[in-house]
């Protein structure tokens, strides 16, 4: 088995969306990547796993128990480990129109997130966000 | 104050102003309308200036003299009808002539008032023509408000069925393009998850398919008596390994046999979905208990749980065609948020209620009430 040799150096993110679906998909793709994920569906759990210890690498849906769970959790993160990039799904533009990207560094600030997706997840830019991320 | 816009056209000034000052002051109160309806009075003294005002202006009545100079009544009439102009007419004949009344009628004329009238004919011909005008549009309003709670189902209905495909799509991507490589078993958990999905969407499609066919009376209603406590025996062995695998207990507590005058079919989807709901919103080692009992007049039916229960705001909400409550617990359970609206019309069929009684993480009860009918009454 290839995978295990690994194993040891495998960095761990962590992603939490309330929908199981997306979550499933994600988890599946980034264990493809070389990934070790840790999946939860709820910012409260996701809240607890930051405490518990700290992930190489956090997405975060925006919208699960609370309209700004992602915001919150981002906000949480960057302020324990200052150091862990953060991702933040959304279907913010999709469906409101209101849009938001976090290409300039006021947003980047005012949001906490590294980089921000839409919730159509297209696979091929997450990966190479989290690449970009992960080597910064 | 509601007032109807009416337009007088005659090209005698005393029977204009006459006409005029009748209906000026008169009220008349109309059922469904809260206040009296008045009248605004326009004027037109010939008929083609009465085409102009109806072609530039709203009028809700027309008293139309059938002979005027320039334009005749009649040509008004074709107008009207030849424009689509949304106006009751009410023809004014200087005789009683059954001829003039017939063909203005066949033209399109609501009613027809014979010269000389007194004002209480005048009143009670615009009377009957404005009941007509207010039932007409309070139809049309009902009919507009069913047409959007409609259009609003099916855009409900279309997003619900989306995403379950969207998801066993992606699912299906993943399989394709190998992601997690050549190992099958690396699958497995995707292929449950997407057969869990395409079970709810089959689930509720069939339940679209029972309220479809209880809304509109397409499903044949078979009263007979039944016994009610072998229906909920019945229902109760459908959820027992669900319930026994998450060690929950359900309990029926019933004076058998309970007699009722009903349709068996109704009653299973009731207990199937009180049932149903009772142990898929429960905890492990929860507990279900039914409770049948009647009296002369009534059925009495409850269900309770140990459940997630709800807050009072999410029990406002539960009626509603696709509500589904969106919370920590209730995520990972599926289900069409159709059950409690079919539930709903059924319980409405049998002239009864449903009451809820929920407190959050301590559990729910549900009870229905339904009034035991005779046989004639069914009809
Ligand atoms: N016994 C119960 N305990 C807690 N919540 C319930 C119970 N029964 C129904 N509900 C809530 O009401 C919603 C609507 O119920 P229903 O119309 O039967 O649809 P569903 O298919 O989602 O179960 C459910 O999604 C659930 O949140």
């Amino acid at each position: 088995m290839k995978a295990d040799i690994n194993t040891a150096q495998k960095k761990q993110i962590l992603i939490a969306d309330d929908d199981p679906d997306i979550l499933e998909q994600m988890r599946f793709r980034l264990e493809a990547w070389g990934f070790d994920v840790c999946a939860v569906e709820s910012q409260k759990k996701a809240e607890e796993k930051i405490k518990a210890g700290k992930p190489a690498l956090a997405i975060y849906d925006l919208m699960m128990e609370n309209q700004d769970s992602g915001f919150v959790l981002s906000y949480l993160t960057k302020k324990m480990y200052p150091d862990v990039p953060v991702i933040l799904i959304t279907s913010v533009t999709s469906e409101t129109g209101f849009h938001f990207d976090s290409s300039t560094e006021e947003t980047r600030e005012w949001i906490k997130a590294d980089a921000v997706l839409d919730k159509d997840i297209r696979y091929e830019q997450l990966e190479s966000e989290i690449n970009r991320l992960l080597k910064g | 104050m509601e007032k109807l816009k009416v337009l007088i056209a005659d090209d005698e000034l005393g029977m204009r102003k006459g006409t005029a000052k009748v209906l000026d002051k008169y009220l008349v109160a109309l059922p469904g309308m809260e206040e009296p309806v008045g009248f605004d009075i326009s004027e037109a003294s010939n008929g083609l200036i009465a085409k102009e005002m109806l072609e530039t202006d709203h009028f809700d009545l027309i008293l139309l003299d059938y002979k005027m100079p320039e334009l005749s009544g009649l040509e008004v009439l074709d107008c009207i009808r030849d424009s689509q102009i949304d106006i009751l007419t009410i023809m004014i004949t200087a005789y009683a002539s059954l001829e003039v009344a017939v063909s203005a009628t066949k033209n399109g004329a609501f009613d027809f008032l014979a010269k000389p009238f007194s004002p209480e004919e005048l009143k009670s011909v615009v009377e009957k023509a404005s009941r007509h005008l207010v039932a007409h549009r309070q139809a049309k309003r009902l009919s507009e408000e069913k047409r959007k709670v409609r259009f609003q189902f099916i855009s409900v209905l279309a997003h619900e069925l989306k995403s379950p495909l969207a998801a066993v799509d992606s699912y299906l991507q993943l399989l394709k393009k190998h992601v997690a490589g050549e190992e099958l078993s690396k699958y497995d958990h995707i292929v449950e998850r997407s057969l869990v999905r395409l079970d709810g969407m089959r689930r509720m499609i069939l339940d679209l398919l029972d309220l479809t066919r209880i809304e509109s009376g397409q499903k044949k209603r078979e009263l007979t008596q039944i016994e009610i406590s072998a229906i909920a025996l019945k229902a109760i062995e459908t959820y027992k390994v669900i319930a026994h695998e998450r060690n929950i207990d359900i309990s029926l507590h019933s004076e058998t046999p309970v007699h009722f005058y009903a349709d068996a079919g109704e009653m299973e989807i009731i207990f199937n979905n009180l049932i149903s709901n009772a142990v898929k919103y429960n905890r492990d080692k929860g507990r279900v208990d039914i409770y049948i009992s009647t009296d002369d007049k009534h059925l009495y039916l409850s269900v309770s749980d140990t459940g997630i229960g709800m807050t009072p705001e999410e029990k406002e909400k539960l009626f509603g065609e696709f509500v589904r409550i969106k919370n920590e617990d209730t995520h990972k359970i599926l289900g069409s948020g159709l059950g409690l609206s079919i539930m709903k019309k059924i319980v409405s069929f049998y002239n009864g209620k449903i009451d809820v009684e929920s407190q959050r993480n301590v559990g729910t009860v549900f009870k229905v009430v339904l009034t035991r009918l005779t046989e004639d009454e069914n009809k």
